[in-house]
């Protein structure tokens, strides 16, 4: 039941609740940084990365201080500093230690401070936590949450470099050239995804 | 003189530098809330209170804040107002805190807020930053009441609530169609400034206030200075 309802969670994350194209967190890289496939992937990777991370470090914090605490009102500040400082931490160590990946990842974690995918990812599971749909979200959805997440920003954006390598080529009127038709391009990617609906509900029943 | 150019300050945000439509900043809550017009001013209300105030402190704060730490600075003191404008929601308007939902505390990530603070409070004394933030608030709130306009009228045939077409067309209050109207409204501002003269933005990268230490451009600068070692 455990592996079953985690299983339902990573697939959601991907699939039906895709953050970028359903839930519309983490626009700008995604229109930003998904010209190129290389470079398309190297921030998806850095996104997953921190998005876990950053769950790892605020759910136990949100779930065994502030609410004890009775400041869940900190969540806002707290939350955008823990996020900041640990991208700060990982992009110090990655430079100390690991320089090789510091090269390839290493020049996307700055940007991913002000990613409203990753403060999202955080705040979002844990309005799971008490609702009262078919499962709880405990520490290990939390975490399976933000790495599906992170995959759904990776699909997405490769999906997306794909169309507009294709758009490079196209023939596009003047005035819908560059950001415009790219949001086209993106209703298009993102109306695909709503052929989803309700396909993790009807694969794996929870109830 | 001082007046007009006051005057300038606000009006500059609101057609000639609006956030959304010309500098494309802070497209997010753009595409998120804007499915119903009510939303979209709820949106824009609280995004202008909090791009106000942090407007107003960073400028009077712009003398004592390091260089080097300023940005975590600035989004500190977003992240404060945004709290209370979320506890002032969540009090006196708990329909909005419901629709808004997640979307309300994502202001402090809303690139407009830090933009604005970056580009002109962190520089300008405090009045004009005052009627900068204000001006960019009516902006970014008149570019969402539009959007949410078009989106709620065609997505579920009503304005503000009131029922006036039978017919409905789903799409426009789906993701897909907020992408496509977003697409669509860049499209009539290129075509307004193209036919003025003026320089189109065609990436969202443009506006963006942390481009400087973004992947993209550092990627160049990388490559550049490999080259020029190899040199």
């Amino acid at each position: 039941m455990l592996i079953k309802s985690l299983v339902a969670v990573f697939l959601a994350a991907i699939l039906t609740e895709n953050y970028v194209l359903s839930k519309f967190l983490g626009i700008c890289p995604f229109l930003g940084v998904s010209k190129k496939l290389n470079t398309a992937v190297g921030m998806s990777v850095a996104v997953t990365f921190v998005m876990v991370l950053a769950t790892a470090v605020t759910f136990p914090i949100y779930m065994y201080l502030l609410v004890p605490m009775g400041m869940e009102y900190l969540q806002t500040v707290l939350f955008i500093l823990i996020i900041a400082g640990l991208v700060q931490l990982v992009e110090i160590i990655l430079r100390k230690y690991i320089p090789a990946l510091y090269n390839s990842l290493g020049i996307y974690l700055p940007l991913i401070t002000t990613n409203c995918a990753v403060l999202g990812v955080t705040m979002l599971v844990l309005q799971k936590v008490d609702s009262t749909t078919a499962y709880a979200y405990t520490y290990g959805h939390a975490l399976v949450n933000a790495f599906g997440a992170g995959i759904g920003f990776l699909v997405a954006m490769v999906m997306f470099a794909g169309v507009r390598g294709r758009l490079e080529s196209a023939d596009i009127p003047k005035s819908l050239k560059g950001l415009p038709i790219t949001l086209v391009a993106a209703a298009l990617v993102s109306l695909s995804f709503l052929g989803f609906a309700g396909f993790v509900d009807k694969l794996i029943p929870l109830s | 003189m001082a007046k007009t150019s006051l005057i300038k300050e606000f009006t500059k945000g609101i057609v000639k530098e609006n956030p959304v439509l010309c500098l494309v900043l802070g497209t997010c809550p753009t595409l998120a809330v804007t499915t119903s017009a009510s939303n979209a001013i709820g949106m824009g209300v609280a995004a202008t209170a909090v791009l106000v105030c942090s407007n107003a402190v960073i400028s009077l704060l712009r003398k004592f804040i390091p260089d080097k730490v300023r940005i975590p600075a600035y989004i500190t003191i977003i992240a404060g107002f945004v709290s209370v404008v979320q506890m002032l929601v969540k009090a006196f308007a708990p329909a909005i805190n419901d629709s808004l939902g997640i979307y309300l505390p994502l202001i402090v990530v809303n690139c407009i807020i830090l933009g604005r603070a970056e580009m002109f409070a962190g520089k300008n004394p405090v009045l004009p930053s005052i009627l900068d933030g204000l001006g960019m608030g009516v902006g970014f709130t008149a570019a969402l009441l539009c959007m949410g306009i078009i989106r709620e009228f065609l997505g579920s045939g009503s304005l503000f609530g009131v029922q006036l077409m039978p017919v409905q067309i789903l799409i426009f209050i789906l993701p897909p169609g907020g992408f496509f109207v977003f697409g669509m409204l860049i499209m009539l501002a290129n075509k307004l400034n193209s036919r003025a003269g003026k320089k189109v933005k065609t990436s969202p990268c443009d506006g963006c206030p942390i481009s400087e230490n973004c992947s993209t451009k550092t990627c160049e600068k990388t490559v550049k200075e490999a080259a020029a070692n190899a040199d």
